[in-house]
């Protein structure tokens, strides 16, 4: 499980994430949603141990979090194997041979396995990007915006993917501004608005909190919004 | 670090044409600096229009043959000299720059050599669009000319001091074939005073015999030193050459080889250097690695030792190869290798830093070729061509950056020129300086 207690993060006089608090369990998918500027790729970067928070503190050290960022932190002129055979060595998998073939296996990329990165769509960049977080098999993993670059049916398979991982007791927390991602994934979201927790719970307790259930989802966390004045 | 030194060599073995420009570009560059640098051609193409007669190159200076001919030899030994048989064919091959400039040699230069009263002239084209060429043809024509002068005057000194000598102690003189005895200062004294021991003595006579033997000797004693004074006019000037700053053993074509092997090594490292570092913010990759799998330190390590590493196997290959054409000293082959491993060190941690600044290898090759081409002609003003004042300026900013330093460990590795060790340590704290500076400028990056 993963565990951060009063977060904050300031650049300058702005304050990107204020004293955040969250857990995610074993087996469980967290969507942290929010507006734009909300402080979720910070919050997200500073769990994964990527940004140094001013204060607070995160359960887990950066080397048992999976991180997956937004934009594929890939090197386009290897290939997809050597991509993955540099990150499972340097993140010390006791076989790196298997871990490599594990991760083409899953991610569905054995046949593009000696293209270079480059060469990929911008969907199939982001399931390497996806691979290379899942390497070390983390017991939490943290995807920023995870399924922006991907087309309906890669979007489709990489929630099969994900929520296979969960079943095995993998603990997810992802950021989305996919507001109907969040209500049809998520176990629970964590509303985030100027960099504070507004909101935690079900996508349904959602719905009753604000009481427009039959609006959706999406409706209601707008609505949300408006009320707290975002 | 060696997985991710293994990476970077992937991609630059995937980047050939990056790599080849990176290396070839370079190398052409310092090269043809060096060239410019050391020397133009070897010697200038002058045409030549001898108007001289035929046997006519002989004069007689005081009952001398000279043979003129060995002093018009010399010159033409130092140009590569076309023959042509008129003035005008010379002006065409000047205008159309068939020749760098051409040399006239008038018909009575021979006829003026001889009389002495008439300063004999050589006429000398060239043409002036290459203000660098014309003044390469005038230096050699004026330097051998001056050669010849040097001989002629000496040539001239010499029958001066026969007539002196003739009018002092008296001989034989020949004059358009007549021979003629003339008696000398110092015979007419011994004359005279035979004649004064036949007058009266104190009579008016004897006086007056007195007078012109005090004249005679006086004229003879001083007359004496006439070839001391004549001497010192025929070579005015002695040059007496001291070195007072620097070793002064540092060959021309060694300090061409060293310019051009810094200038090398400065571009391919700096350039890798930054480049690599670059790459790993613009692959997104930096903050992923840096989250727990390398610390910061290592990856610069890693980029400066890369970096370093290439360039020197670059630098020696250089050297090797060049020491084909250029006189090097391969018992020094050691130094070659400590001297660009150290400028290669100095020059990866400012590379480095570089990188650290930019956000992409584009954005961080500009500038490191921004700032290289600068420090590098910084480093290269002599003294005297700016006054004293900025000339310390411009040392104390080399001195800030691992050209200047670099330059003096090649030089000095290679013909022992000033020492080695100076530049070796100054490159090391540059090292360490640059290397800070690259690790601090780590702290912002990603």
């Amino acid at each position: 499980m993963l565990e951060a207690r009063g977060v904050s993060k300031r650049y300058g006089a702005r304050h990107a994430v204020r004293e955040v608090s969250l857990t995610a369990r074993a087996g469980e998918l967290v969507a942290i949603i929010g507006p734009n500027g909300a402080g979720k790729t910070t919050l997200l970067s500073i769990l994964a141990g990527e940004t140094r928070p001013d204060g607070g503190t995160v359960s887990r050290p950066p080397t048992e979090i999976g991180w997956v960022p937004q934009q594929p932190a890939l090197y386009g002129r290897l290939t997809v194997a050597e991509n993955l055979r540099l990150f499972a060595r340097l993140e010390r998998c006791a076989d790196v041979s298997a871990a490599v073939e594990r991760m083409l296996v899953q991610t569905g990329l054995g046949d593009r396995a000696a293209d270079r990165v480059e060469t990929l769509s911008g969907g199939n960049r982001q399931r390497v990007n996806v691979a290379i977080g899942l390497l070390s098999e983390p017991a939490v993993l943290l995807l920023d915006e995870p399924s922006t670059a991907l087309d309906p049916g890669q979007r489709e398979r990489l929630w099969e993917f994900l929520r296979a991982l969960v079943e095995g007791g993998t603990a997810i927390v992802y950021s989305t501004h996919n507001v109907q991602e969040a209500e049809r994934h998520a176990h629970r979201v964590v509303v985030l608005a100027d960099g504070e927790v507004v909101y935690v719970g079900s996508p349904r307790e959602l719905e009753d909190t604000v009481g427009a259930t039959g609006l959706g989802f999406e409706a209601a966390f707008v609505e949300f919004l408006r009320r707290r004045g975002h | 670090m060696r997985w991710l030194l293994l990476k970077d060599l992937q991609i630059l073995r995937r980047s050939p044409l990056l790599v080849a420009l990176l290396v070839i570009y370079p190398i052409v560059v310092s090269v043809l600096i060096g060239l410019a640098l050391s020397r133009g051609p070897e010697k200038p193409r002058v045409a030549i229009v001898n108007e001289v007669p035929a046997g006519g190159e002989v004069i007689s200076l005081g009952g001398e043959q000279v043979d003129t001919k060995q002093y018009s030899d010399q010159l033409y030994a130092a140009v590569d000299p076309v023959r042509v048989s008129s003035r005008a064919e010379a002006e065409e091959l000047v205008r159309d720059g068939e020749v760098l400039g051409a040399l006239i040699v008038p018909a009575d230069i021979t006829t003026k050599l001889q009389s002495g009263l008439e300063p004999a002239t050589i006429e000398v084209l060239y043409n002036a669009e290459d203000p660098v060429k014309a003044q390469l043809v005038q230096d050699t024509i004026k330097s051998q000319v001056q050669d010849a002068n040097a001989a002629l005057t000496r040539k001239f000194t010499d029958v001066a001091l026969g007539y002196l000598n003739l009018v002092v102690s008296g001989g034989d003189f020949s004059f358009l074939g007549r021979s003629f005895e003339v008696l000398g200062l110092g015979p007419a004294e011994q004359v005279l005073r035979q004649a004064q021991a036949k007058v009266r003595p104190n009579s008016p006579e004897a006086r007056q015999i007195q007078q012109v033997i005090s004249f005679a000797r006086l004229a003879r004693e001083n007359l004496d030193l006439s070839d001391e004074v004549l001497s010192s006019v025929g070579q005015p000037i002695r040059v007496d050459a001291r070195v007072v700053e620097g070793s002064g053993s540092a060959a021309l074509s060694s300090f061409a080889v060293a310019l051009a092997v810094t200038v090398s090594l400065m571009f391919v490292t700096l350039l890798l250097a930054a480049g690599t570092l670059a790459l790993e913010r613009e692959e997104n990759a930096f903050r992923r690695l840096v989250r727990g799998l390398v610390s910061r330190t290592t990856l610069l390590a890693e980029k400066v030792g890369l970096a370093a590493a290439c360039s020197s196997v670059v630098a020696v290959v250089m050297l090797c190869g060049l020491a084909l054409f250029v006189e090097l000293e391969w018992a020094r082959f050691p130094l070659w290798v400590v001297a660009a491993v150290a400028a290669a060190l100095g020059f990866a941690a400012m590379g480095a830093a570089i990188g650290a600044l930019a956000r992409e290898v584009r954005a961080a090759s500009l500038l490191a070729f921004m700032v290289s081409l600068p420090i590098a002609f910084l480093a290269l003003v002599p003294s005297g061509a700016v006054s004293g004042a900025l000339y310390d300026v411009t040392q104390a900013i080399s001195a800030l950056f691992p050209f200047d330093p670099a330059l003096a460990a090649v030089g000095a590795a290679l013909d022992g020129s000033g020492g080695l060790l100076g530049p070796l340590v100054h490159l090391l704290v540059l090292t360490l300086a640059f290397g800070v500076a690259a690790r601090l400028g780590l702290r912002r990056f990603g």
